[in-house]
Parts: C-alpha cells; structure tokens; sequence
C-alpha cells in the first residue's frame, strides 16, 4: 500500500481497478491547514486524465503491473499478436493500446508487454529500430534552397525526415521514443 | 540550476537576512536565540515534528519566546529554523527558516502595520516584480475577512467549505492563487475554529484575532494577538491532541511549563513569517529549493 505521501511524478497505483500513472504532482499546504497532495493522473489503459487531490490519510494501491519480454508474430486487422518468450502463449494488443508504437513494430522483434492483472495494456519497444526506407524523392545534388532533410517513408508506412542523401532502399536507424531519425545502417 | 544562479541567490538571501535583522534591531527589538530541540511542542494536529532522542525539534520558535515574554521580555524577535516532517513542495521544505517577532501590548494591527513597514524597508522603491507581475507595495495593504476572500474568489461560501469538509482544497485551488496579486493583502477574521493559538475578538467571539499575509498567491506569514488564558489554550491543545490521535500520531507530553507561564504572559502580538518565502518574493524565484544552499534531496 502507498501513502499520499508516497505520491511523485512517475508513481503507478490502482483506483476503482485501473492503472493510473501520476503525470503531475504538487504538494500544498496551509501553514495551519492539513497538507494536500495534487495530482494529474493518466488512466494506464484508456489514456484518459484528471485531476485527483489527495490528503495524508489516503491509501492506496500499488497497480499490480508486470512487464513480461515477448516477440512480435503478426498482426490481423487491428489486432497484433505477440509470444510471450516464456511459456509460448500467445497475446494480442489492439492497434489503440500500441499507439504510436505501430510504426516500428516488425516481424520478430523483442519487446517488453506490460500487463495490467494478468492483461496486455502495453508494449515498450527497442530504444532504436532498423527500418527500410520503401519511397523516397530523389535528391536533386544541385538543390541550394536550404533544406537540410526531405521526407521518405519506411517499410511500416512511418513516414519522417530524414537527410537528403537518403534513397529508396537505404536501411535506417530511428528512435522509437521520438521517432525520429538517428543513423544511416551499413549493410 | 546553474552554480552561478544559486551563488546569486545565495547572496541576495544573506543581504535580505540581514537587512531584516537590521530593520527589527534599529526598531528597538531583541534579537533572541532559543533551543531548536525541545521536550515538548505545542500540539496542532496540521503540523508534524520531527524526533530527535526522544525530545523534538522545534516546528516554530514560539513556545520559547512566549516564555520570554512572560519573564519580562516586551519586543523580541528571532530568525532561525523550523522543522515539519513530510513538507516538501514548491513552497515548502521540512526544514525552513522563520522569522519571529513578538511584541507587548500589541495587537493584530500593529502586526499588520509593522509588515508593511518591514516591506518598504527591504523594497524603498514600493514596486516588485514576481514572476511577470508586478506587486504595488505602498501602504496600507488591504485587510480581507476570509469569508469575503470565499465569496470573491471560490466557487462556494467558507461556511459551507468548511461544512462539506473541503476548505483546504478549495482555499489552495480556487482563493490563494488570487490573493495578493496586484499587492499584499491580509486575510483577517478567521472563524474561531481556526484560532489556534489566537485570541478571540471580545466584540465578535465567534472570530479569531488571527491574520494572514499573502503575496503572489504566496502564504507568506501568520500571526495573532495571542490567546493568554492558560485553561482555553488547555482545552485547545486536549482538542489538537486528541486530532493527533485521530490521524494515527502520538502527540508527546502537554506543554506543561509554556501552559504554567501563560498564565503570567502579558497581552502580546506575535507573527511568523517564511523567511524562504520571503527570499523567493524579492528574489523571484518560483521554486523555494532555489533559495537554500542544499535541499534534503541533495544531502
């Protein structure tokens, strides 16, 4: 069990059976008044946010979260299947629960499930994955209009900036916690 | 934080510090020095002291320096540190330092007076800037009644806060953020429920001699003409204790000696104020762990 005054920014804790993560804390306090604990939450499930005030006497829950590795098989419709590298079973996650995360997701990847009471809510992803580029404008080498990058679009669909030497065919390496583009891989 | 932007502020805190004890000193007052670690503290079920060898240290000097007001002492003042466990905020520490002054003969308004008088001494232009806004210092600053504070600012009356049991959360979230925002202003006619160790106006018993200066939406000081009658401050503490109790705490031993010398304590006003408050206000600064040399996170 938590204690108010175990609440800081990053804190996971069940209310009413779902997983909130507090986005936004702040302590305040009449000097002769009892101390509040203000929060901003975010529903680890649904994403929807809203503001709590806590006082020193509320308890809570720790959210039972467990993050299991597991790899990525294939995805139907908007449903995505993933193996959970132990025991063999198989999950799916929804297009919703991934996020922007659907952009990097390729066949076989390890990743990490965060499952919420036993149930997928979540996938945390390789910080940097390898992606082909599949379309690309070719880069006009006499171009001095001061563009520094063009846009291209990787095998996924993703599409971003990246440098204009860039070609169709060129494997890169993005952040997948930006999404944006890092290095150029050599093959 | 850079090192630079601290050392800055490390000094701007020194020279306000001690042009404060300047003002109190050439004004006739006693600097003090009382023991920061105690064998008791006066019970208020708000504040949580801190152990230390089955004594505590202090939450505010004002046990101490009543009793020297009781011995004889008329204007005495102290600037020293105060502890309240589990306070740590964009405007708290558990460990702040407070300014404290005591005086004689005197009321509520002559705290009032004497803030504005401590202000224009540590700002003679009467004009500051805090984070964007600029506050108009010139006297008189203007006296609120919370009630009205309530009216004016909230989204429901004090009285039925109070009886919905939410006044700290509608004070913090809808009134403070507008008091003082142009100028100082003091918040005045606490309800006696909130006297605490204030005396009740003899005209209006249902009201505490209790005043509260806010700056910036910044609770920056509070003070009382204090209460002097040693059996309701008894019961007041019975109460407190028994609220203590209540949120799962062990109050520590009655006050014994500070209730014994209460007795023999002249009429008096006295007042805290944050010092840290303070140097945040004139230094403008948004976060009070920027104002000291380390905060508990970083010892």
């Amino acid at each position: 069990m938590y204690n108010a005054s175990d609440l800081r920014k990053g804190l996971k804790i069940e209310i009413d059976g779902e997983p909130y993560v507090v986005v936004q804390f702040e302590f305040s306090k009449p000097g002769k008044g009892q101390a509040l604990y203000r929060t901003k939450l975010r529903n680890m499930v649904n994403g929807t946010m809203f503001d709590r005030t806590f006082r020193s006497n509320d308890k809570f829950k720790k959210a039972p979260l467990e993050e299991r590795a597991m790899q990525y098989l294939y995805s139907q419709g908007d449903e995505f299947v993933f193996m959970d590298n132990q025991n063999y079973e198989q999950v799916s996650i929804t297009r919703d629960q991934l996020g922007d995360n659907v952009n990097f997701l390729v066949d076989n990847m390890d990743v990490q499930v965060l499952l919420f009471d036993g149930n997928p809510i979540g996938v945390t992803l390789p910080i940097s994955v390898n992606l082909r580029v599949t379309k690309a404008e070719p880069w006009a080498r006499g171009d001095t209009s001061g563009t520094d990058t063009k846009p291209v679009t990787v095998e996924t669909g993703y599409e971003l900036q990246v440098p204009p030497f860039i070609e169709e065919g060129t494997l890169i390496q993005i952040d997948t916690r930006t999404g944006e583009y890092m290095t150029r891989v050599k093959e | 934080m850079s090192p630079v932007r601290s050392r800055r502020l490390l000094r701007e805190r020194a020279a306000i510090i001690q042009a404060v004890r300047s003002f109190f000193v050439a004004d006739g007052f006693l600097e003090v020095f009382t023991p920061v670690r105690l064998p008791s503290v006066l019970p208020e079920a708000a504040i949580e002291a801190v152990e230390s060898g089955g004594w505590y240290l202090q939450s505010s000097p004002e046990q101490c320096m009543k009793r020297l007001l009781a011995s004889g002492y008329e204007r005495i003042f102290q600037i020293c540190p105060c502890f309240r466990a589990g306070e740590r905020g964009r405007k708290h520490l558990p460990e702040s330092t407070m300014l404290e002054w005591y005086e004689s003969g005197r009321d509520h308004h002559d705290l009032m007076a004497l803030c504005e008088r401590l202000l224009r001494h540590l700002r003679p232009g009467g004009r500051l800037s805090y984070q964007g806004r600029f506050l108009d210092l010139a006297p008189p600053w203007p006296r609120l009644p919370l009630d009205e504070a309530f009216s004016r600012h909230a989204s429901m009356s004090l009285e039925r806060a109070i009886a919905e049991d939410c006044f700290e959360e509608v004070l913090c979230r809808e009134v403070e953020p507008c008091l003082g925002v142009d100028r100082p202003v003091f918040i005045v006619d606490f309800p006696a429920s909130m006297a605490s160790l204030a005396a009740l106006d003899p005209d209006r018993p249902g009201t505490a001699q209790r005043v509260e200066l806010y700056a910036a939406g910044i609770e920056l000081a509070n003070g009382f003409k204090e209460l002097t009658d040693p059996e309701e401050q008894r019961r007041r503490f019975h109460c407190e204790r028994a609220a203590i109790r209540r949120a799962g705490r062990e109050p520590g031993p009655m006050p014994e000696l500070f209730l014994r010398d209460l007795a023999r304590m002249p009429p008096a006003a006295g007042m805290a104020l944050g010092v840290d408050r303070l140097v945040m206000l004139l230094a403008d600064v948004a976060d009070i762990g920027e104002v000291v040399a380390f905060t508990p996170e970083n010892l």
